[in-house]
């Protein structure tokens, strides 16, 4: 126990109560000091740096409105589509609620896809930051579940057969698929029982692993402290600090980024309350235009795409066919042989990759295209996990990497986006070629990163951060 | 750490006690899992449907609900399936061979998969992830579908197509050909839909 603090009497009344709360909850105390007052983040985080607290925002904006949603909706298959529209129309300010939550799972996806994408640009995922990137990536995951969750709560068409799809994709797992997918589903088709289940996993199950990886993506983050634009160690043994310890280029994150950050906010919520009021559809990309028609088992609408944050994956999904797979055969084979040939490793690591290869590659044309699909599209996720390791550039910032490394990460972005518009647009032959040399890309960035990545003379970099103040 | 020496009587003990109280919590989990199956009334529910196709005319569809999933009874026109024989070289199961148990009943597995040459009848979802193809009954280019497009299905999703016996063209997502339910004629116009043996 901590010691007990006695107070002058003559103290103020607000400092007799603070005393008062400090000697029975020291805890909250000392996690005030340690993640506000006394948490030195580098002074020259940039406008990148905004993502995570907005991320917090939309977290939070999501679970205050689903708690209102939820007073008023109704999980089940015959009276879910209508208690929507009785939320939109009936109850008052419903309408509002409802698409600030509708606005917020987009804007979700907006803000992480940005946060992840300073992590990538200033290699913030490098030793000693690891788990914090790993936290993140599952935080994105469960962030997916619960979105594509959420998404047949309206019932309507899109949210049907979105999650027809979606759960199908489970049953293309040879052997134990198409009894996982009927688990999933609790139905022989996705119905009632699903619809209920996954109002539960929405609500309460994911939410809640969601908020226990955030918490523990924050203490791993505030334990090691944040990365800069310039990728330098602030807190390192060689770093300068004050006579006290403290980092010099480091301000505490009370009240600097507080303050810093309630600019990033009211520019947020400018552009958020813009979409709530104004395009809460978003042209049909926020919500799209067939799922104001209710479910309907019988008929799939002319053309279904998921909502814009997962057409990426879903593009990848869609490039895997027959004709494909011997692309990726060819793929593996080349990565094998080049590994048996030119790695520098013991004969025994070459026979376990040539063994490996060759059962990957008998596995490959023994089970159907439409797995492999599935084991890209969820690779693709996957494989995020992994870049702290993949990185192999000797210095973590773009700032002093070798200037054409830039180009690699623009085209990444142009790749992924071109990705996502593809999802979104109904088969074609050439969106099939082009997304699959586009899921090509998105891999080869990824698998090919340890060796990219080592090339080229990166620039020196310097001692201290560089900041000019305002 | 301390310099107490290790108690290893103590350490089995311990052991053993997490041991019992893994295996009670993996039971305990067993019932919570359990519920995640298809409940008794959902089990129940799938009798077969009968269908009156009397009005039914060439080139026409009707779709009707079993066990939750959409199934089409189709009339083919005799160029419909003069057609057919001309698409095996482009189909990857023309002969339905593939998982015959699952998608073709013995009585399906000809060249218009059908019992009756005009009448199809086939599940509408596509094997691939289960949406519902589109009926792209026109010949003739057309947006999604190759130019020489001699009617068939489109699934919206992923762009499988199928030809008028609900065969599915070579690398499409799809890989297999439509299902054939287990279907019987009760009359000449009466089908039951769901069960083989007339009752």
């Amino acid at each position: 126990m901590a010691e007990f603090k006695e107070i002058s009497p003559n103290a103020s009344a607000g400092a007799k109560l603070t005393n008062w709360f400090e000697n029975r909850f020291p805890t909250a105390f000392d996690a005030y000091r340690v993640h506000m007052s006394e948490y030195y983040a580098p002074k020259n985080f940039n406008f990148w740096y905004i993502f995570g607290s907005l991320a917090l925002l939309v977290l939070v904006i999501q679970i205050v409105t689903g708690i209102f949603l939820v007073m008023h909706y109704k999980p089940d298959a015959a009276k879910a589509f209508e208690s929507v529209e009785y939320i939109m129309r009936d109850v008052p300010w419903g309408w509002l609620i409802r698409y600030m939550h509708s606005t917020g799972a987009s804007a979700f996806f907006i803000v992480v896809y940005l946060h992840m994408f300073r992590g990538l640009l200033y290699g913030s995922y490098r030793k000693p930051r690891e788990l914090v990137w790993i936290f993140g990536c599952a935080i994105f995951l469960a962030l997916m579940a619960e979105a594509f969750m959420g998404y047949l709560l309206p019932w309507g068409q899109m949210s049907y057969w979105g999650a027809q799809v979606i759960v199908n994709l489970f049953a293309a797992i040879p052997f134990v698929g198409p009894d996982l997918a009927l688990l999933i589903r609790g139905d022989y088709v996705v119905g009632d029982a699903t619809l209920n289940r996954f109002f539960s996993f929405h609500v309460i199950a994911v939410p809640l692993v969601l908020l226990g990886l955030v918490v523990a993506h924050l203490l791993a983050l505030h334990d090691v402290g944040s990365n800069n634009p310039d990728g330098i160690e602030i807190k390192g043994p060689k770093a300068p600090k004050d006579a006290k310890g403290k980092p010099l280029d480091g301000i505490p994150f009370h009240p600097y980024y507080t303050v810093h950050d309630i600019l990033g906010v009211c520019l947020f919520l400018m552009a958020f309350t813009a979409v709530v009021f104004f395009a809460p559809e978003a042209g049909g990309y926020f919500l799209e235009y067939n799922n104001f028609i209710p479910a309907d088992p019988l008929v799939t609408p002319a053309h279904i795409a998921p909502v814009w944050y997962f057409t990426p994956f879903y593009s990848m999904l869609r490039a895997i066919t027959s004709e494909m797979m011997y692309a990726l055969i060819a793929c593996v084979v080349l990565g094998a042989a080049f590994g048996v040939l030119k790695g520098r490793m013991p004969v025994v690591f070459k026979g376990i990759i040539a063994v490996a290869a060759a059962v990957g590659v008998a596995l490959m044309l023994a089970i159907d295209a439409k797995f492999w699909g599935v084991v890209v599209m969820g690779g693709a996720v996957i494989i995020l996990f992994f870049l702290p390791w993949l990185d192999c550039s000797p210095v973590k910032s773009i700032r002093y990497r070798p200037s054409w490394h830039k180009y690699v990460y623009a085209v990444f972005v142009v790749n992924f986006v071109i990705l996502a518009y593809l999802g979104v647009q109904p088969p074609s032959p050439i969106g099939e070629r082009v997304s699959q040399v586009g899921t090509l890309f998105y891999f080869g960035f990824f698998l090919l990163m340890p060796w990219w990545s080592s090339l080229g003379e990166p620039k020196p970099v310097p001692d201290r951060v560089n900041f000019a103040a305002h | 750490m301390s310099d107490t020496p290790i108690d290893s009587s103590k350490r089995t003990w311990l052991i053993a006690t997490g041991c019992a109280g893994a295996v009670g919590g993996v039971a305990t989990a067993v019932p919570f899992v359990s519920t995640f199956q298809p409940s008794e009334k959902a089990k129940a529910a799938g009798a077969a449907v009968e269908v009156d196709i009397s009005e039914l005319k060439p080139g026409e569809r009707v779709t009707v609900e079993w066990r939750g999933k959409p199934v089409w009874i189709i009339k083919r026109t005799p160029e419909q399936l003069a057609e057919l024989p001309k698409n095996d070289a482009q189909l990857a199961d023309p002969k339905s061979e593939r998982k015959q148990a699952e998608f073709t009943p013995p009585y399906a597995r000809n060249g218009h998969r059908s019992i009756k040459p005009e009448i199809l009848v086939a599940v509408g979802i596509c094997p691939h992830l289960g949406c519902s193809p589109t009926e792209k009954f026109t010949m003739g280019a057309q947006p999604s579908l190759p130019d020489d497009w001699k009617g068939g299905f489109l699934c919206p999703c992923h762009g499988s197509t199928f030809d008028m016996a609900g065969r599915v063209y070579k690398n499409k997502p799809s890989p297999d050909n439509l299902e054939v339910p287990p279907h019987v004629y009760l009359s000449d116009t009466r089908l039951l839909i769901g069960e083989d043996k007339k009752a």
